[in-house]
C-alpha cells in the first residue's frame, strides 16, 4: 500500500498541472515584490537608527532574509489544498476511499506538488530580479546576496527540502481541519496570521526580543522559513545549523504521525454525502 | 459460494434538526437536536459470480447506501457483508483494488487532465503492469469509441462522452465486480444505448458481475435478468423482472381499431381504459379471460381493422409496485 508509484504519479501530475498557471505566478510574484520592497524600506529605516550595532543580524542579511522569504512565500503553509476543500464541499471526499491507497499519503503527495510547483516560477523570477538584475542596475545594496559559503549552500538545500516536507505536513493538518469541520473558511482565516508571524515572514525571528527567541526557534513554524533562510546567510552555522535541520526533521515526523492518525479518525467518521 | 453475501445490513444516519422560525438556528447553537434516519433496516441478499442485477427503488430508498457499503466507503451499523470473502470496510484496500465503481452524478476522472493522462494516473494508482494496462486500455477505447476524446480535458467533454470515459476508466484494472450507480442519468438516447451495450458485453464476454442502480426502467429491461427492489430501507422484491410484473400489475391491455365508431364492450373481467374515435383500449385480467378468447369474441361481434395486446409500461409496473408497498419517498 505504501509502495511509492501512485504517490509519485500524483505528485508529478499535480506538479505539471500547477505549473500551467502562469498568470497566477506572475501576479503572485508582483505582490511578493511589493511587500518585499516595503519591508526592506522599513528595515533600512530601522537599521539606520543606530541600532545596527546591537542587532543580531545585519541589514544586508535582513534584506536577503526578506527576498528569500518572499521568494518561498508560497511554500509556507498558510492555506489548505483547495482541491481538498472542493472535495469536502461536494461530498466527494469519500470517493478517494475507492482507491487502493493510503489516503494520507495520497493527499500529502498532492499538497506537496501543489506547493512546490507554484513556488518554482515565483522563486525563479524573484531570484532573477533581486539577485541578478538588482546588482547590474546599481541596486546592489538592496539585492539578494549569495549564500554564506559552500557549506551554507549545501545545508540550505537540505533545509529547503525539509521545509517542503514539514510545510506539507502542516498543510495536511489544515486539510484535515477542513475535512473535519466541512468548511475551509474557519481554518483558512485562522492560520495565515499565525504562520506569517511564527515563520519569520513578518519580522525575521532573530529580531524578536531575546526572551522569546529560544521558544521561537523550537516551534514548528520556524522550520518553514526562518531556519533555512538563516542557514543560507550564515546566521546558523555548525552545531546550530544541524540543530535547525534536526528540528525541521523532528517536526516533520511528529506532524505527519499526528496527521496520519487524525486522518484515520476523520475518514472513519465521515458520512459520504449525497444520494 | 456466492460472490456477494449480504445479511441483515442496517445503517442509520444522524441529522441535525433545526427548530423553525427566526430563533431556530440560534436555539440550535445551544442545544442541538438530532434525528435518526434509518437508511437501511436489515437488507439481505446474495449474488453469484457473473450475475447482472438491477437495484431499483424510489429516491431515498437505500440504494446508494447499499452500494456505498458494498464498495467499502461506508460502514454499516449492523449486519454482515462479504465480497469474495472480504469485508469491504475492514479490508478496504484489498477490496477496492478488485472492484470498479461508476457514479453517474460524480466524476472520478481528473477534471483538468486530458482523459489519457487520467487513465495513466489510474494505472499508477492500481499499479498495473505497463503491457497489461496498454492492452486493456486499447480494448476499452475501441469498445467505447474514445479515440478522439483521449486528448481532451475531462471538463470539455459532453456528459455522454464523459460517462463513456468514466466506465472505461472503471474497467482499466479489470475488476471482476462493477458497481454502476445511475450510469445513464441525463444521457441522450445514443449514449444510453452505448452504455447499455457496453455493460451487457462486459457481463457476457468478460463475466463481470454487475450491480446497477437506475431510475430508467429501460436500463433494467435491457440489462437485468434479476431485479432487487428496495423501499424504505428494506428489500421489497427480489427476482426476475417478469415475476415482478405479474405480482404488481397482472392486467394486460388490448388495443383495438374498429372499422366504425368504437362500440361498448361488455364482457366480464374487461374494462374500458380509453377511447378515441374508432380506437379503443381495454384492460383485462388474463386469469379471468384468455387473450385469445377475448380477441375472438370482439372480432365475432364487430368489424375490426387492427388488434394487438400491449403490456403495461415498465414504469407503470414499478410505480404500482412502490404504491402497493407504501414505498414512495416521504
Amino acid at each position: 500500500m505504501m509502495a511509492p508509484r501512485p504517490y509519485l504519479a500524483a505528485f508529478a501530475g499535480r506538479f505539471q498541472l500547477m505549473l500551467q498557471y502562469r498568470a497566477a505566478a506572475l501576479a503572485g510574484f508582483v505582490t511578493q515584490c511589493w511587500w518585499g520592497s516595503i519591508k526592506i524600506m522599513i528595515y533600512a529605516a530601522f537599521f539606520h537608527a543606530q541600532v545596527a550595532a546591537r542587532s543580531p543580524i545585519s541589514l544586508p542579511q535582513a534584506i536577503t532574509y526578506t527576498w528569500l522569504a518572499q521568494a518561498f512565500f508560497i511554500l509556507t503553509p498558510w492555506a489548505g489544498d483547495p482541491d481538498v476543500a472542493a472535495k469536502v464541499r461536494t461530498g466527494a471526499v469519500g470517493y478517494d476511499r475507492l482507491r487502493p491507497l493510503d489516503a494520507y499519503a495520497w493527499w500529502y503527495a498532492n499538497a506537496a506538488a501543489w506547493m512546490t510547483a507554484r513556488a518554482i516560477p515565483r522563486a525563479g523570477l524573484m531570484f532573477l530580479l533581486t539577485a541578478l538584475i538588482f546588482p547590474l542596475v546599481g541596486l546592489g545594496a538592496w539585492s539578494w546576496r549569495p549564500p554564506a559559503g559552500i557549506e551554507a549552500a549545501a545545508l540550505f538545500v537540505i533545509s529547503l527540502l525539509l521545509l517542503v516536507t514539514l510545510s506539507s505536513a502542516i498543510v495536511m493538518l489544515i486539510n484535515l481541519c477542513v475535512a473535519a469541520t466541512l468548511t475551509d473558511r474557519g481554518v483558512n482565516n485562522f492560520v495565515p496570521p499565525l504562520v506569517i508571524v511564527f515563520s519569520g515572514n513578518l519580522i525575521p525571528l532573530p529580531l524578536f526580543p531575546d526572551w522569546a527567541r529560544t521558544a521561537l526557534f523550537l516551534q514548528p513554524f520556524a522550520g518553514v522559513m526562518d531556519i533555512p533562510v538563516r542557514i543560507y546567510f550564515g546566521g546558523l552555522t555548525g552545531a546550530a545549523a544541524l540543530a535547525g535541520l534536526g528540528l525541521q526533521l523532528f517536526w516533520t515526523v511528529v506532524l505527519i504521525a499526528a496527521g496520519w492518525m487524525w486522518m484515520r479518525r476523520v475518514m472513519g467518521r465521515l458520512q459520504v454525502q449525497g444520494g | 459460494m456466492p460472490q456477494i453475501l449480504v445479511e441483515g445490513l442496517a445503517k442509520t444516519y444522524r441529522v441535525a434538526e433545526r427548530d423553525r422560525g427566526a430563533w431556530g438556528p440560534v436555539r440550535g447553537l445551544i442545544h442541538r437536536r438530532w434525528r435518526d434516519i434509518a437508511a437501511l433496516k436489515g437488507v439481505s441478499f446474495s449474488l453469484g459470480r457473473g450475475e447482472l442485477v438491477g437495484l431499483i427503488g424510489p429516491n431515498g430508498a437505500g440504494k446508494s447506501t447499499t452500494i456505498k457499503i458494498l464498495s467499502g466507503i461506508l460502514m454499516p451499523d449492523a449486519g454482515r457483508c462479504e465480497v469474495d470473502g472480504l469485508i469491504p470496510w475492514r479490508d478496504r484496500v484489498r477490496h477496492v483494488a478488485r472492484i470498479g465503481v461508476v457514479f453517474g452524478q460524480r466524476t472520478q476522472l481528473w477534471w483538468d487532465l486530458p482523459v489519457i493522462e487520467g487513465f495513466d494516473l489510474l494505472a499508477a494508482i492500481y499499479r498495473l503492469p505497463a503491457a497489461r494496462y496498454r492492452a486493456t486500455r486499447e480494448e476499452m477505447v475501441a469498445r467505447m469509441r474514445l479515440e478522439r476524446l483521449l486528448d481532451q480535458p475531462v471538463r470539455q467533454l459532453s456528459l455522454g462522452q464523459r460517462m463513456r470515459c468514466e466506465i472505461a476508466a472503471a474497467m482499466l484494472h479489470e475488476p471482476a465486480l462493477l458497481f454502476l450507480d445511475e450510469p445513464t442519468i441525463g444521457l441522450d438516447a445514443p449514449s444510453k444505448l452505448a452504455v447499455r451495450e457496453f455493460v451487457a458485453a462486459l457481463n457476457r464476454e468478460r463475466g463481470v458481475t454487475v450491480i446497477l442502480t437506475t431510475h430508467d426502467m429501460h436500463d433494467i429491461e435491457a440489462l437485468a435478468r434479476r431485479v432487487i427492489v428496495i423501499g424504505n430501507g428494506a428489500i421489497l422484491a427480489d427476482g426476475p423482472i417478469d415475476v415482478l410484473r405479474a405480482g404488481a400489475l397482472a392486467e394486460r391491455r388490448l388495443h383495438v381499431d374498429f372499422a366504425g365508431p368504437a362500440p361498448v364492450i361488455a364482457i366480464a373481467g374487461v374494462e374500458e381504459r380509453a377511447r378515441d374515435g374508432r380506437a379503443l383500449e381495454l384492460s383485462f385480467d388474463p386469469s379471468a379471460i384468455a387473450a385469445a378468447t377475448l380477441i375472438a369474441r370482439i372480432a365475432a361481434d364487430h368489424a375490426v381493422e387492427d388488434i394487438h395486446v400491449v403490456e403495461p409500461a415498465i414504469e407503470e409496473v414499478i410505480a404500482r409496485f412502490y404504491q402497493l408497498h407504501g414505498a414512495q419517498e416521504a
